[in-house]
């Protein structure tokens, strides 16, 4: 067993889990914070997307040990003050999602590709959403909602 | 995935002492996690190298680039030395996967890994690469041996791979389109004396093809390839492309290589 201290979507936790807990499983199983998704569970579809210290990365394929220290933020920090966050606003109006599966990795994804370049391309979101898979939208509303969120930010 | 003893250690005294026959180094976990979810591999421990400082950052000199283990292929793409000295290493490094992948995976991870489609073991090859482990260096035309096989010890620890800088070079490859692994990649560089056309993708294990290599210190163009035959024996062969198909895109992205250097 490790204990894991982390601060998660501002608040600190600390836990102890056995060793070859995942920061997926800690986020859902532990901390009940269900709106991280896992879909592959072996870092191919980007549904677990969370940020650990500012950049996106895969939450099925980081521990939760390895991360200790860290400042975590997932879909559930993004709602400030009862508002949605701008990408998510622009999620919904641009029908960027359908059964939302992969939406909130798509969302902490994009947010990511937004902190690096304000008003990206569409081949520059395309790009770096190619490691988050959807199996529903076809993409086009998807790049719709990252370039109005742009617009926004 | 089975449970293990993980361990975060701080040198690579501690890291090397804690290995044994049951236990792998954990850099980006981007292989290791995975694997042992699908249960390809299990180990009693895992040893956490990335809070190792030695093992990390990058330095230039006028002759080589040296990139320390740990280092992400993030860290790689973007770096204003590593682009100065040898841009087609940062591109190769840039076109890794996906965003998330180059923030977890290292290169040092990848190399040890050895993946026949990997990127960066080409890299090595024709950039004539010096393994640094914690004990010795190897010559990375000695360091890749076969599909997922490397000269390394068990419980050797790469610290830091140092590229020469080549006069010019270009990576090219044809991206699998779900992982952006290489269904075929060519590194071409060119040195003061000598080419190297670093294939991977192609064979089990990534090789230096001579027959290209040498057409092109003949005469470093792409025309100079046109006669160059490529046999499909010993290629590999799977639902994404055949072993004709890639023969063929060696010798095709070998020129795409030569005509952007
Ligand atoms: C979705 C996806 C897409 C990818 N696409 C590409 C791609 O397009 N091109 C490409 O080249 N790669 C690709 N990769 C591989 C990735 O880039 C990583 O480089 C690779 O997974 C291994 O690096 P790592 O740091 O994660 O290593 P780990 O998983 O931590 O380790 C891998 C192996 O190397 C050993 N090891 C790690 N560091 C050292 C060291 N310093 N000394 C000795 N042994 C060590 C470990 O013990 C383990 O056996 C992809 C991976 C994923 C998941
Ligand atoms: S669940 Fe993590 S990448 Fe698919
Ligand atoms: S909305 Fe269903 S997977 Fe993307």
């Amino acid at each position: 067993m490790k204990k894991v201290s982390l601060e998660v979507n501002g608040k600190k936790v600390s836990k102890e889990v056995p060793d070859h807990t995942v920061l997926s499983v800690f986020l859902r199983e532990v901390l009940n914070l269900t709106g991280t998704h896992v879909g592959c569970d072996t870092s191919q579809c980007g549904a677990c997307v969370v940020h650990v210290d500012g950049k996106s990365i895969k939450s099925c394929t980081a521990l939760a040990a390895d991360i200790e220290g860290s400042k975590v933020t997932t879909i559930e920090g993004l709602v400030s003050n009862g508002k949605m966050h701008p990408m998510q606003e622009a999620f919904k109006k641009q029908h960027g999602l359908q059964c939302g599966f992969c939406t909130p990795g798509m969302v902490m994804s994009a947010i990511d590709l937004l902190n690096h370049k304000k008003n990206p391309s569409d081949k520059e979101i395309r790009d770096w959403l190619e490691g988050n898979i959807c199996r529903c939208t076809g993409y086009q509303n998807i790049v719709a909602a990252v370039k109005e969120a742009a617009s926004k930010m | 995935m089975k449970t293990f003893n993980y361990h975060s250690t701080k040198d690579v005294k501690e890291a090397t002492k804690l290995a044994s026959s049951s236990s792998a180094f954990l850099a980006g976990g981007m292989t290791t996690l995975p694997s042992m979810k699908l249960g390809l591999a299990s180990y009693k421990d895992i040893i956490d190298i990335k809070r190792i400082k030695k093992l990390s950052g990058i330095k230039a000199s006028g002759k080589s680039v040296t990139i320390g283990s740990t280092t992400k292929h993030v860290e790689v793409a973007n770096s204003k030395e590593v682009k100065k000295a040898i841009p087609s290493l940062a591109a190769l490094a840039e076109g890794i996967g996906d965003p998330q992948v180059r923030n977890r995976g290292t290169i040092g991870g990848s190399i040890a890994n050895n993946d026949p489609s990997a990127d960066y073991p080409s890299a090595c090859i024709a950039l004539n690469a010096t393994i640094h482990t914690n004990n010795r260096k190897i010559s990375a035309d000695k360091f890749f041996t076969g599909m997922f096989e490397t000269s390394l010890k068990k419980g050797e620890l790469i610290e830091a791979i140092e590229f020469q800088i080549p006069e010019k070079s270009c990576y090219q490859k044809y991206p699998n389109p779900a992982s952006r692994y290489a269904i075929v990649g060519v590194y071409v560089a060119k040195h003061k004396s000598d080419v190297n056309v670093a294939v991977t993708g192609a064979k089990s294990c990534v090789y230096n093809e001579k027959s290209i290599a040498s057409a092109l210190l003949k005469n470093f163009s792409s025309s100079s390839l046109d006669n160059v035959k490529i046999s499909s024996s010993g290629m590999n062969s799977d639902i994404h492309a055949s072993a004709d198909y890639r023969a063929n895109m060696v010798k095709i992205f070998a020129k795409k290589a030569v005509d952007a250097c």
